[in-house]
């Protein structure tokens, strides 16, 4: 692992040396691009945690969603600073996230029903942010009420490299959480109640307390993705952060990198940005629709030819070229 | 308090409605049933045979029926198209990539809608007649719908049950490898069926176009509930689906009137989520 623990540590480094970068005028934006890209690849770590095990979920976006809608409206309406407002708002992501979970676990729904639970709740949130406009500013969203000056209180800065350093921990920290959970005891727990809840049980599993756990965990760093993006764009707004939407274009991001690696989801959606962001720039404003239908037509050719992801198929590749030899017995 | 008139009306009104719903979530079922892939762009492939329809009338000038039925032929068309290119590489794949495929379908549908027809809202204007009955209006517009959903879903009926395609399909929706034993060709099937569902798509894309105008992002506001329909009612099961079109229709048009809109909706999906929990296997399903 010497080699690959190496390129790792030089990755890093050039990344944290990022906003020093001689980039001339491209500099902003390529911050910008690369916040993106930390904050949604912290978000589709977070989803992978629960998709790996095949708890598919489709209603991310609700958690996303509360997240950021919380710390939000309770800094608009009362100058209550983000840093407390989002540990009230990952809380209740958390309570969302057992009063979701206990039925689903309770009532063994899985598979393609749990997907579809999920979307309906994804889609209960957001119809409840469009509802409540009174106070939620509706479909058209809510802008952040701008604190005047940089503020660490109120988690707004004008200078782009604060974000970019704060995403690019941000993104240290959910790798590290992905990897403690793909070492710990639970992962085992967890495949096997993928494989078959029943005989997971047998052996003494606590199917129940598991599925609530890692639900809790995923919710509650999606919701932490959450107060992160709408600190960075400050404006928020129902079709872009819940529902449908934005769950779908999650598990996009995941699969396509490859959910059974570390690297998987940051991969796929490091690719999703940058294509999503390439087509836009030649598109431009002259065949509206253009960019995301490409995008709609690539998304599929990859999930027919590559299942396993971007990351898992080349890993793959490199396994099977580096065991050539030996798999004459195989 | 609101009065009981508005409520009887919004009763009425929901009852048409879930005659197209039925529709819509028996073609989606019906593919469910027999091929066990959800279609996430079911609904997007209806708004794509409500332009087609809207363009052969507007632009062209057909008469409504023959641009109905071509919107039925070009649905079947899209359905077989679809099963062929993307259903028939990915039906080994896990569930979740199968999801995803046609998630990224419906991301293509929307786009490529919204390219080449702008996000404009376009309806078919149809003169037609309303009634009134004891304070009621029964329009035109939302009682021949119901009246042709209704007949074609009898049609839907008879064809599955009498005619010996329609076994076939329900033979491999009830066990697919027992199919292959038997010396019958699954993919044969399955094409029929996707054919069958793109055909009510398109029907069920016409009789939304009565009363809807069409945009690129229509599938969004029909369907997560046209899942959720297919599911209340056991995925797969027709008369389940068909009874659970019209709860969630009445929930939606009663909470619509007594609250709003999207409270109508938010209260049918908690209905959706209580569901699941209390029945599992549908609403008819029995208890085990």
């Amino acid at each position: 692992m010497t080699p690959g623990r190496a390129l790792g540590l030089a990755l890093a480094a050039l990344l944290a040396a990022g906003p020093f970068l001689p980039l001339g005028g491209m500099k902003e934006y390529g911050l910008h691009v690369m916040v993106q890209i930390f904050i949604w690849s912290f978000i589709g770590g977070a989803w992978s945690l629960m998709g790996r095990f095949r708890l598919v979920s489709l209603g991310h976006g609700a958690f996303l969603g509360l997240g950021a809608y919380a710390t939000t409206l309770l800094w608009n309406s009362w100058g209550l600073t983000p840093w407390l407002g989002g540990v009230l708002a990952v809380l209740l992501t958390a309570v969302v996230a057992v009063i979701v979970a206990y039925p689903c676990s309770r009532f063994q729904v899985v598979g393609h029903y749990f997907a579809l639970v999920t979307l309906a709740v994804g889609e209960v949130v957001r119809l409840l942010i469009i509802a409540e406009r009174n106070w939620t500013g509706g479909s058209l969203g809510v802008s952040l009420r701008p604190a005047g000056r940089d503020s660490l209180v109120a988690m707004q800065f004008a200078d782009k490299r604060v974000f970019y350093y704060a995403a690019f921990v941000l993104w240290l920290l959910g790798l590290w959480v992905w990897a403690r959970v793909d070492r710990s005891m639970a992962r085992s727990a967890m495949e096997a109640i993928g494989e078959d809840e029943t005989a997971a049980a047998s052996v003494g599993i606590h199917i129940t307390r598991f599925k609530i756990g890692i639900t809790v965990l995923s919710a509650s760093l999606t919701a932490v993705g959450g107060v992160a993006y709408a600190q960075y764009i400050s404006y928020v707004n129902p079709d872009t952060l819940a529902g449908i939407g934005v769950s779908l274009r999650i598990v996009f991001a995941v699969v396509l990198g490859g959910m059974y690696s570390l690297l998987g989801a940051t991969v796929g959606t490091a690719l999703t940005i940058a294509l999503g962001e390439y087509l836009r720039i030649v598109f431009g404003l002259r065949f509206i629709g253009m960019a995301e239908t490409i995008y709609g037509l690539l998304l599929i050719v990859f999930i027919i030819f590559l299942p396993s992801g971007i990351y898992g198929s080349l890993r793959d590749l490199v396994q099977r070229l580096r065991s050539a030899p030996a798999r004459a017995e195989a | 308090m609101i009065e009981p008139i508005f409520l009887a009306e919004a009763a009425i009104n929901g009852i048409m409605l879930g005659g197209i719903l039925a529709l819509l979530a028996l073609g989606l079922n019906l593919i469910f049933g027999v091929i066990d892939i959800v279609w996430i762009a079911y609904v997007d492939l209806v708004m794509v045979c409500m332009y087609v329809l809207y363009f052969v009338v507007q632009v062209y000038g057909w008469p409504f029926w023959l641009g109905a039925l071509a919107a039925m032929a070009f649905g079947a068309a899209l359905g077989v198209g679809v099963h062929l290119l993307i259903i028939t590489p990915i039906l080994g794949s896990a569930p979740v990539n199968q999801l995803l495929a046609t998630g990224g379908l419906l991301f293509f549908l929307q786009s490529f809608a919204t390219f080449l027809w702008t996000t404009d809202h376009k309806s078919v204007r149809l003169a037609l007649p309303s009634w009134e009955i004891g304070g009621i209006f029964l329009p035109a517009t939302r009682l021949i719908p119901f009246a042709i959903s209704i007949l074609a879903l009898a049609g839907l009926y008879v064809f599955l049950t009498r005619t010996y395609v329609g076994t076939a399909i329900r033979a491999v929706s009830q066990d697919r490898e027992a199919m292959a034993l038997m010396g019958a060709s699954p993919q044969r099937i399955y094409i029929v069926t996707s054919a069958v569902g793109g055909l009510m798509a398109g029907l069920a894309g016409a009789l939304l176009l009565f009363q809807y105008s069409v945009h690129p992002f229509f599938g969004g506001q029909f369907g997560p509930l046209t899942f959720m329909i297919c599911v209340l009612g056991g995925l797969g099961n027709m008369v389940g689906a068909f009874v659970a079109s019209f709860v969630m229709s009445e929930i939606i048009s009663i909470a619509g009137v007594v609250w709003s809109t999207e409270m109508g909706y938010v209260i049918a999906f908690v209905v959706f989520i209580v569901m699941i929990f209390a029945r599992p296997g549908g609403i008819l399903a029995r208890r085990q």
